[in-house]
């Protein structure tokens, strides 16, 4: 029974991880057209950037929120300084981010060298909470709890303001939208600050978790992929659905089934993919 | 004599390599309309594109008010009061009614005529249904939506392409009144239709292409009185 309730614990805990990596992943997706292939190295340097603050003396939360904002205006300069460039040629746009995403690895790699650098959790979340009997790790509910507001603010931000609304047009119909004014290339900065933030702020909130270490970036994109394949692409409502159906089927495929857990993750992605191009929750607005 | 408001000068544009605009040339009057027919493939929609800055003026310019607007981006165009009722509506589907007309909200040169109340005015069911997402909406109703969207730009100059393109003849009425009414408004219209007899009704100029060409440029009465040129350039063989 523990193994269980804690592995459910586990897993809604990690969907809540992927959905802060994944919901800024979908959006740049369903906006710009291109699946940003260096969001894996922002969360990274999230996690690296969280440990360093700490390690300055910044507390858990300070540390979190200046890693999204270093990483957001990271961003910036790659949206601005070289995506810009390629406007209209998408292939090059995601050559150019998987290229980034090595130069951050490496340069990880040279800051922080090659052993992984553990990210404390605060210290009142670190001894377990005992509900009903049972001992839950207090931290993975604080990550839960992080992922639902991050949700709701991004829920009330794209459903609730204008810019929310100018955003979801530029997914709808990115020429019919700059047909009644809007300005698309603000909008693909601030959503790729906003993605890229929300992605800096998971890296150091996951930090506890999964430590900081080389190869965390490449750990985690395919996993983005998969949500936004089956939540579908541009679709807030399918990045949270989907990480939490993602993060179930890692968590447990690894713990029952540990030599088969990418198969047992990748087999329904190749299903949607056949059955619902579109993903899951493609025209369910219709 | 009113002036110009748009003019287009021997405009060329491409869809990739295939050279579809020929040269256009004609001038829309404040406060007229101006019917743009043709058969289907003529370039009509190309030319609303082009206009928009949807498709690159390879050669020649387009001027809204004498200023030269060809290779500015679509986004300066309908901020500078060019605003577009499309072929197929192209409304947001995963928009609300109300979000649609919200987003394009523009003020060119401090224009303010149009508010999402004067719109929701003259169609009604929009206002009734303002909360829904506008994929929810019947074909007509989107017509409204996309028609109330474009005014959202107060434009100074509106261009309709096809607008009772596949909607019930009840309908088509409908949408034939909003435009006789917008006119009446004092605003500048170029309509794109394939409903000749409605356009001839309601345009006081009109303009014909064929194959990228202009083939006639005249009044609406010039048009009409000619059956030759109307069976040459517009019937069917």
């Amino acid at each position: 029974m523990q193994f269980w309730l804690i592995q459910t614990l586990n897993s809604i805990a990690f969907g809540g991880l992927l959905f802060l990596l994944s919901s800024g992943f979908s959006l740049i997706f369903g906006l710009m057209r291109m699946p940003n292939l260096a969001h894996g190295a922002f969360f990274m340097l999230g996690a690296y950037f969280g440990a360093t603050f700490m390690n300055w003396g910044a507390n858990f939360w300070i540390a979190a929120l200046l890693s999204g904002l270093a990483v957001g205006v990271l961003g910036v300069i790659l949206e601005r300084g070289l995506l810009r460039k390629l406007a209209g040629n998408a292939q090059g746009q995601v050559l150019v981010t998987l290229g980034v995403s090595f130069i951050i690895a490496d340069v990880c790699l040279m800051v922080w060298t090659g052993d992984p650098v553990p990210v404390p959790a605060p210290q009142w979340a670190r001894p377990p909470m005992f509900l009903m009997g049972y001992a839950f790790p207090t931290y993975r509910l604080v990550v839960l709890v992080i992922a639902v507001i991050a949700a709701v603010l991004l829920y009330l931000l794209m459903e609730r303001t204008r810019l929310g609304a100018m955003i979801r047009a530029g997914v709808d119909d990115m020429e019919m939208a700059r047909g009644v004014g809007i300005r698309v290339s603000l909008l693909f900065m601030m959503v790729f600050m906003l993605g890229a933030a929300l992605a800096g702020l998971g890296g150091t909130i996951g930090g506890p978790i999964m430590q900081a270490y080389p190869g965390l970036d490449a750990d985690m994109l395919p996993l983005a992929l998969v949500v936004v394949i089956l939540g579908g692409v541009g679709s807030l409502m399918g990045a949270f659905v989907g990480s939490f159906a993602v993060g179930f089927i890692y968590n447990f495929g690894t713990a029952l089934f540990p030599d088969f857990a990418y198969v047992i993750l990748f087999l329904p992605m190749v299903a949607v993919l056949v059955l619902m191009p579109e993903g899951l929750f493609a025209g369910s607005r219709q | 004599m009113a002036s110009d408001i748009l003019e287009l000068t021997d405009v060329h544009a491409y869809y990739g390599d295939s050279h579809v605009l020929h040269g256009i040339s004609f001038a829309l009057k404040e406060g007229r309309l101006l019917g743009l027919l043709g058969r289907n493939g003529a370039g009509k929609t190309t030319c609303m594109s082009t206009i928009m800055g949807f498709l690159a003026t390879r050669e020649g310019a387009i001027r809204l008010n004498g200023e030269k607007i060809s290779g500015n981006s679509p986004e300066a165009i309908a901020r500078n009061g060019v605003c577009l009722v499309p072929q197929g509506r192209r409304i947001f589907r995963s928009l609300t009614v109300k979000e649609n007309l919200q987003v394009a909200a523009q003020t060119p040169g401090g224009r303010t005529a149009w508010t999402l109340a004067r719109v929701f005015d003259i169609f009604p069911r929009l206002k009734e249904r303002q909360s829904q997402f506008a994929g929810s909406l019947s074909g007509g109703e989107q017509q409204m939506l996309a028609i109330g969207r474009a005014l959202m730009g107060n434009p100074r100059v509106l261009l309709m392409d096809e607008p009772s393109e596949g909607l019930a003849p009840q309908i088509v009425a409908d949408v034939g009144r909003t435009i006789a009414m917008l006119k009446a408004e004092g605003l500048s219209i170029v309509l794109v239709e394939q409903n000749i007899k409605m356009t001839l009704n309601l345009a006081d100029d009109i303009v014909i292409i064929n194959t990228g060409q202009v083939v006639f440029s005249g009044s609406a009465g010039d048009a009409a009185a000619d059956q030759r040129l109307i069976s040459q350039h517009l019937g069917v063989f």
